[in-house]
């Protein structure tokens, strides 16, 4: 199916191709999401568990002994899931405080924490755990509530958020696109996480204007989407032309080859 | 004869004057007095008259209330656009003026004005959305702010630290903008211009 097919109707399906074989695993994406998005650090950040990280960095290994063991990084945002029919995203169809809505224009699974009631059916919901409960207030120490980014509002205790592809840089472009009266230029809306990527793995835009790279780059056979057959019918795309690593993208049988699966 | 009936019967019209005193004076209570123990009144830091300057400048509101070139909205105009006009002696004779230029204007120090439109932290607004590409008049949102003579009292509700111009003068919160500010406000309008009303739309 061609990409733009893939997605139901709308001006835009804003995604991303991660390449797992450019990630070095460094976390700078991890740390521009938090800076950017008023991410806080908690009492105990050890605790994995209850710490919030938008974009979150998996590590995995191809399971063999030294010297041939392998090592690839799987950065994980929010994967904005469309589901197979246009609207079936995992954590949308169990809100029962419409906090979280999907955007039929772009394509954004958006979260609205003063909205959300705190369930965290959601979080139970998403297959890729890109959700995040607030177990705490973060405790800003003194003086860094100055450096909060003032386009997104700071959460409380109690509710959960969520990476919502910096949804505030989008409106900022559009704000430009408004007053120059043009319209929003790929490069005039791109996340924190793919400029912060230091050996430019990530790529940002709208995978149905196929003059953007990253429409151009999702079609490639190299390219594929975690937990492809659950039918999330998600935006973020990884490639690598690794085999195993490739594997570890969905629960293959031993016979099966991946790639030619074919997605539901 | 049942307890009911005998109550009754012994109405009189003593009964009827104290249940309208008492009407009225917890109506006049809640009234007048809900609103001076939920709002703090907060000065402004000096008087300023829009009147006074709409007449100096050629371009309306815009001519401080501007944006910038990456289309966000300057808002308050900062010290450094007031310079544009104000040198470092007074202009006028006002007292007000000379308190601006003493306190503000020389030595470059932002003055701290409270803002009767700011929303909560969650809201996101667009100036560029609503004046430039739907090309409304600020008046709509803002009222005659812009022909004012002088700053009105600034209230600020002590429970949430919001402006009283957010759920309105009215205690009721009846009325039109600039009376309110909430959201059903908000969405209204937009439903009627049949414009989105998505949470992401506004919200952040």
């Amino acid at each position: 199916m061609s990409l733009a097919n893939r997605y139901s109707a709308g001006e835009h399906r804003f995604g991303m191709v991660i390449d797992i074989d450019k990630c070095t695993g460094c976390g700078g994406c991890t740390v521009a999401c938090m800076s950017e998005n008023n991410v806080g650090v908690l009492y105990d950040e050890t605790d994995k568990i209850r710490s919030i990280t938008w974009m979150r960095v998996y590590q995995v290994d191809n399971g063999k002994p030294f010297p041939e063991t392998q090592v690839a990084f799987f950065p994980r945002p929010c994967l904005h899931c469309e589901g197979s029919h246009g609207h079936h995203t995992p954590c949308v169809s169990v809100c029962p405080a419409t906090a979280t809505d999907y955007d039929p224009q772009t394509g954004i699974v958006s979260q609205i924490p003063t909205r959300c009631i705190g369930c965290r059916y959601c979080v139970g919901a998403c297959p890729y755990h890109a959700r995040y409960f607030n177990w705490f207030d973060t405790p800003w120490p003194a003086g860094l509530e100055r450096p909060l980014n003032p386009a997104v509002a700071p959460r409380m205790r109690g509710v959960v958020e969520k990476c919502t592809f910096c949804y505030h840089r989008y409106q900022r472009a559009k704000n430009k696109a408004f007053l120059g009266g043009g319209k929003v230029e790929e490069m005039d809306y791109q996340t924190a996480c793919t400029e912060a990527c230091p050996s430019g793995a990530i790529t940002f835009g709208d995978l149905k204007n196929p003059n953007h790279k990253v429409a151009q780059l999702a079609q490639s056979p190299e390219c594929f989407r975690l937990l492809e057959r659950l039918g999330t019918n998600n935006k973020v795309y990884y490639r690598t032309t690794r085999e195993w690593v490739r594997r570890l993208a969905d629960n293959y049988l031993k016979d099966e080859k991946p790639g030619q699966v074919a997605a539901s | 004869m049942t307890t009911h009936e005998q109550g009754q019967a012994k109405r009189s019209g003593a009964d009827w004057l104290l249940f309208v005193v008492g009407f009225v004076l917890f109506s006049a209570l809640g009234f007048w007095g809900t609103p001076a123990l939920l709002y703090a009144e907060k000065p402004q830091p000096f008087q300023f008259s829009h009147k006074v300057h709409m007449e100096q400048v050629s371009e309306g509101c815009k001519s401080c209330h501007s944006f910038r070139e990456d289309g966000s909205f300057t808002g308050i105009p900062s010290t450094d656009k007031c310079k544009e006009c104000h040198s470092d002696s007074p202009q006028g004779n006002t007292p007000q003026e000379k308190t601006f230029v003493e306190e503000y204007l020389n030595k470059g120090k932002p003055v701290d004005w409270q803002v009767y439109s700011k929303q909560p932290a969650c809201v996101f607004f667009s100036h560029a959305a609503h004046a430039e590409n739907a090309g409304l008049e600020c008046k709509k949102c803002h009222g005659d702010h812009g022909d004012s003579e002088k700053l009105r009292t600034y209230q600020q509700n002590r429970l949430t630290g919001y402006s009283r111009d957010i759920w309105g003068w009215s205690i009721l919160g009846m009325g039109d903008p600039p009376k309110r500010m909430k959201m059903d406000n908000c969405a209204d309008c937009h439903r009627a211009n049949g414009v989105r009303d998505a949470c992401f739309v506004c919200h952040k």
